[in-house]
């Protein structure tokens, strides 16, 4: 391509690593170390024209401490604030955590690939999930809410590692009561705990999927989507319609900065949600 | 010689003192004129403004890991092939300023970015140097994100670059597709012969620098010495890479193999065959702040693969933990998902990685024994 | 805290004193300093120093007696953050020279007077006494990571010290390789960056004041350094100069000495 060419497109990355001011309205606490911060753009028109599509993430910077890449865990087919849900572990992350209500942050995105939401409608859909992972996959969960109707059997295999560790504990009635299956689990129960333990690819078991027209997502601990593909493989689901959420460091969000290199691949640009057909070739590369 | 009409791929001879004029015109026209400087031992790229700035009567000898410059009493001015510097230090300088941020009443208000861009003029570049810069646009200009610095800058640049008639022993530009005589991408190319340059236009800028100069036009007879040191040059350059068009395939498809540990076991994971590889892109962006922390600035600086923090992840740990992870990366970018990426190698094959490696390790060498392990 | 100001401390054990001149070579961010921090104790620069606690604690030079040894367990106690700043604090310094000898040796044919001399076998890090929070090397310390290390505790953030070889370093700033250019035996492919390549900036070889870098590799760099170095004790004299205390610097020297061995 010339350099001419892309001139009249120069406009829409001419600020790409510019902050974009957003004013935290609402924070959840999710658990000990997870708390969704619910955003609004100052600016109304960019208010206007953000859309978003389920599994993308944004770049949160924070002046001072730095940018993180945190998924948006939201509707989106909601006009209003957009929820980012947090864990707090990182140098950013934890100076995020000390934010209150009223206070601005910069909000660059939506970047990367999304779930299939659209094109999954008239299959069965089966989501593993674990830990924060969830996050991600709730913008998800709501579309299909939003559209039940259209989509076969829905289930969802919930996990963390203990039971003060789950996300979003307050919805899994409403989700149920949509004809969905949610299963959740922990690895080490307490005294408080009657559910299912065990870590998630466990539960694999107790589905039955018509592999032909299933679609399997999942987002968690790679460790851990690695078992739940190996579980889809061994029913027979086929590898493009299982997708990974992947996780790497990111710099720039636009595949340009090189960090987030996978094989070929920007996780940041061609990912974060991938097919196995297209991961298959570096799956069992260790430290790629 | 103003009945001659000039055009693109016009030839012409100037005197060797000619060459100063050019610089002059070029100074004149408000451009920053960069070229080699022989300095600590080594050609660096820096300002010049004179062509005695330029390392005349020098020569070099390379290999892995050793770069001597010597005085060899002969009289031309780009003998000697470059060092470490390349030019992407002043196209994707070291260290970038984004934007300032400054915090006024418990608010971050933007400090507009004042950066002054000059506009450079590039004297002697090599044509390996001119793949590199033609991949960089690749990389920054693309249909999705534009560098807007890079841009700025590269569509004021000047380049004059030079043929190569003087390869160095690590040179090996021709096994990626190469040749030490630039074909395009240029305004104006010269050719260095005993007491005069030749001067092949390759642009409108090129024409109306060369209109300012005392020229002659080419004779047959220089015309034909080109011919035949551009010729030699090209048979010293040995063809090295078995099938490097092959790499892709054999590279992607071999990941795991075990002689991808007994390349990495002389490497250091020091980083020098990023920082000095004229195509190596990655950057970082970090925050330096003001004591009271009221004052930021997010800065674009360089990053290598090989830096323990590149692939860390926020909460400890990181991607690629180990230096054949590491070098893996480095050659597989270079030589396999580049293609894929850009659509083309990311290597030019100017042979710094393997001169200014500390380690000796020879890309050229790494690659054979690589390929004959997995076949 | 008074008026909110972190209360900061130095302290000098056994070293030079440059690393204190370094804090207050940095004049045109002195005052700045001073703004945002309240200096309690400094006896380099201030003539009544102020009793414990203290927010954040400097510490310069290395542990050499056992007056020093209970003297920085006494100083963790009484501050909040301790930083150890320079070579000496945190790889024992050139003072660790000594750790290859023996000192009733060294003691009797430097002293006048043996008698007077107390000393420790051995010259340690404050890091193998207490806790350390924070790690500034160099010899002096830069001064710059002084500045970045007290930012980042004011603001609460990680400080922004690299951890990569001194080559990422060098080459950025635009130097020549000593190495590859003049044969000069370096140890920038193993020391960490920070510096601003001073040493290959004037021509000479890192003689790894910044200790090593994360993920060198030793294997590696031993035939480079044997091949700059005109003989074994002058590859063995320079990683032992400045941090050869350091695991990394003395396995180095020690993978030196025993191919030396093997050789003969």
């Amino acid at each position: 391509m010339t350099m001419s060419a892309v001139e009249d497109k120069m406009h829409v990355e001419e600020n790409a690593m510019n902050p974009n001011w957003a004013v935290i309205k609402k924070i959840e606490t999710e658990t000990v170390d997870t708390s969704t911060l619910w955003l609004e753009f100052e600016d109304e028109e960019v208010r206007k024209d953000y859309k978003y599509s389920a599994g993308q993430f944004n770049m949160l910077y924070l002046p001072i401490y730095g940018e993180s890449a945190i998924s948006i865990s939201s509707d989106p087919d909601q006009e209003g604030l957009i929820g980012h849900t947090i864990r707090f572990v990182g140098n950013v992350t934890r100076a995020v955590s000390r934010l209150n209500v009223g206070d601005r942050i910069s909000v660059r995105g939506p970047f990367g690939t999304n779930w299939p939401v659209e094109e999954s409608k008239g299959k069965d859909v089966i989501i593993f999930a674990g830990g924060i992972g969830l996050a991600p996959l709730r913008p998800a969960i709501y579309q299909i809410i939003n559209n039940r109707k259209d989509y076969g059997k829905v289930t969802i295999v919930y996990g963390a590692r203990c039971p003060s560790d789950l996300l979003y504990t307050g919805e899994y009635e409403e989700w149920r009561s949509h004809d969905i299956e949610l299963m959740v689990t922990v690895d080490h129960a307490d005294d408080t705990w009657d559910g299912l333990v065990g870590v998630v690819p466990m539960y694999f078991y107790r589905l039955r999927p018509n592999p032909e027209n299933t679609v399997l997502w999942s987002c968690g601990p790679e460790i851990m989507m690695h078992f739940v593909l190996y579980e889809g493989l061994a029913r027979k689901i086929p590898d493009n319609q299982i997708y990974l959420s992947y996780e790497r460091n990111m710099k720039c969000g636009v595949g340009v900065c090189g960090h987030c290199q996978h094989g070929a691949y920007y996780i940041c640009k061609d990912g974060p949600i991938f097919t196995y057909e297209q991961l298959e070739p570096y799956f069992n590369v260790e430290d790629l | 010689m103003t009945d001659y009409q000039l055009s693109i791929n016009t030839t012409v001879a100037i005197s060797k003192p000619e060459l100063n004029k050019l610089l002059d015109v070029l100074s004149g026209a408000g451009y920053k004129t960069i070229g080699p400087v022989a300095k600590n031992n080594s050609l660096v790229y820096e300002q010049i403004e004179d062509i005695s700035d330029l390392p005349y009567g020098y020569e070099t000898d390379q290999k892995a890991g050793r770069y001597r410059l010597y005085q060899n009493g002969g009289s031309e001015y780009f003998q000697a092939t470059p060092g470490a510097s390349t030019w992407k230090k002043y196209l994707t300088p070291p260290r970038t300023k984004l934007f300032g941020l400054v915090n006024v009443d418990n608010k971050w208000k933007e400090v507009p970015v004042s950066e002054i861009h000059p506009k450079y003029a590039f004297i002697g570049v090599r044509p390996c140097e001119i793949a590199a810069i033609k991949i960089q646009d690749t990389v920054l200009i693309r249909e999705d994100y534009v560098d807007t610095l890079y841009k700025k800058i590269r569509d004021e640049l000047i380049i004059i670059a030079v043929n190569c008639l003087h390869p160095a022993d690590t040179c090996f530009c021709t096994s990626v597709g190469g040749s030490p005589e630039a074909e395009d991408g240029y305004d104006l190319r010269l050719t260095e012969l005993d007491d005069l340059f030749l001067v092949n236009i390759g642009s409108q800028k090129g024409i109306d620098m060369v209109a300012q100069l005392e020229y002659a036009a080419a004779n047959s007879h220089s015309l034909q010495i080109e011919n035949e040191m551009m010729s030699e040059a090209k048979e010293k350059i040995k063809d090295v890479l078995k099938d490097y068009k092959q790499l892709p395939e054999l590279l992607m498809n071999n990941l795991t193999h075990s002689a991808w540990e007994d390349v990495a076991a002389k490497c250091l994971s020091c980083g020098s065959c990023t920082s000095v590889c004229p195509t190596c892109f990655c950057w970082d962006v970090q925050d330096v702040t003001n004591l009271h922390g009221t004052e930021t600035q997010r800065d674009k600086v360089w990053d290598s693969c090989f830096n323990p923090t590149f692939t860390a992840h926020a909460g400890g740990g990181c991607s690629r933990p180990t230096t054949t992870s590491r070098l893996r990366q480095r050659i597989t970018h270079k030589f396999a998902s580049w293609v894929e990426q850009h659509g083309g190698e990311g290597c030019v094959g100017c042979g710094r990685c393997i001169v200014w490696c500390p380690a000796k390790i020879d890309i050229r060498e790494e690659l054979n024994i690589l390929q004959e392990a997995f076949k | 805290m008074e008026n909110g100001k972190p209360r900061v401390a130095v302290f000098k054990f056994s070293s030079c004193s440059g690393c204190q001149l370094a804090i207050l070579n940095l004049e045109d961010e002195l005052l700045d300093l001073v703004g945002a921090v309240e200096i309690v104790y400094f006896l380099e620069a201030r003539r009544l120093p102020e009793s414990r606690p203290y927010d954040i604690t400097f510490v310069e030079g290395s542990v050499t007696t056992q007056e020093e040894v209970e003297r920085i367990i006494k100083i963790r106690e009484d501050s909040g953050l301790l930083i150890s700043i320079g070579s000496c604090a945190t790889a024992g310094g050139v003072q660790a020279l000594k750790n290859y000898k023996d000192v009733n040796h060294l003691i009797d044919i430097v002293y006048e007077h043996p008698e007077f001399i107390e000393t420790l076998e051995k010259s340690t890090p404050i890091s193998e006494h207490v806790k350390v929070d924070v790690e500034l090397w160099g010899c002096p310390v830069d001064k710059y990571q002084i500045l970045e290390a007290v930012s980042a505790l004011l603001q609460n953030r990680r400080p922004n010290l690299p951890e990569h070889s001194l080559c990422l370093e060098c080459k950025a700033l635009g130097r020549v390789c000593v190495t590859v250019a003049s044969g000069i035996p370096c140890l920038g492919p193993i020391t960490k960056a920070g510096c601003g390549a001073i040493c290959p900036s004037v021509g000479r070889g890192c003689y790894g004041c910044f200790g090593p870098s994360k993920d060198m590799d030793l294997d590696a760099f031993i035939p480079i350094l044997r091949e700059t170095t005109s003989s074994p004790k002058e590859a063995v004299e320079l990683l032992r100069t400045i941090c050869g205390y350091t695991p990394e610097f003395e396995k180095a020297a020690q993978m030196i000495l025993e191919e030396e061995v093997a050789n003969e």
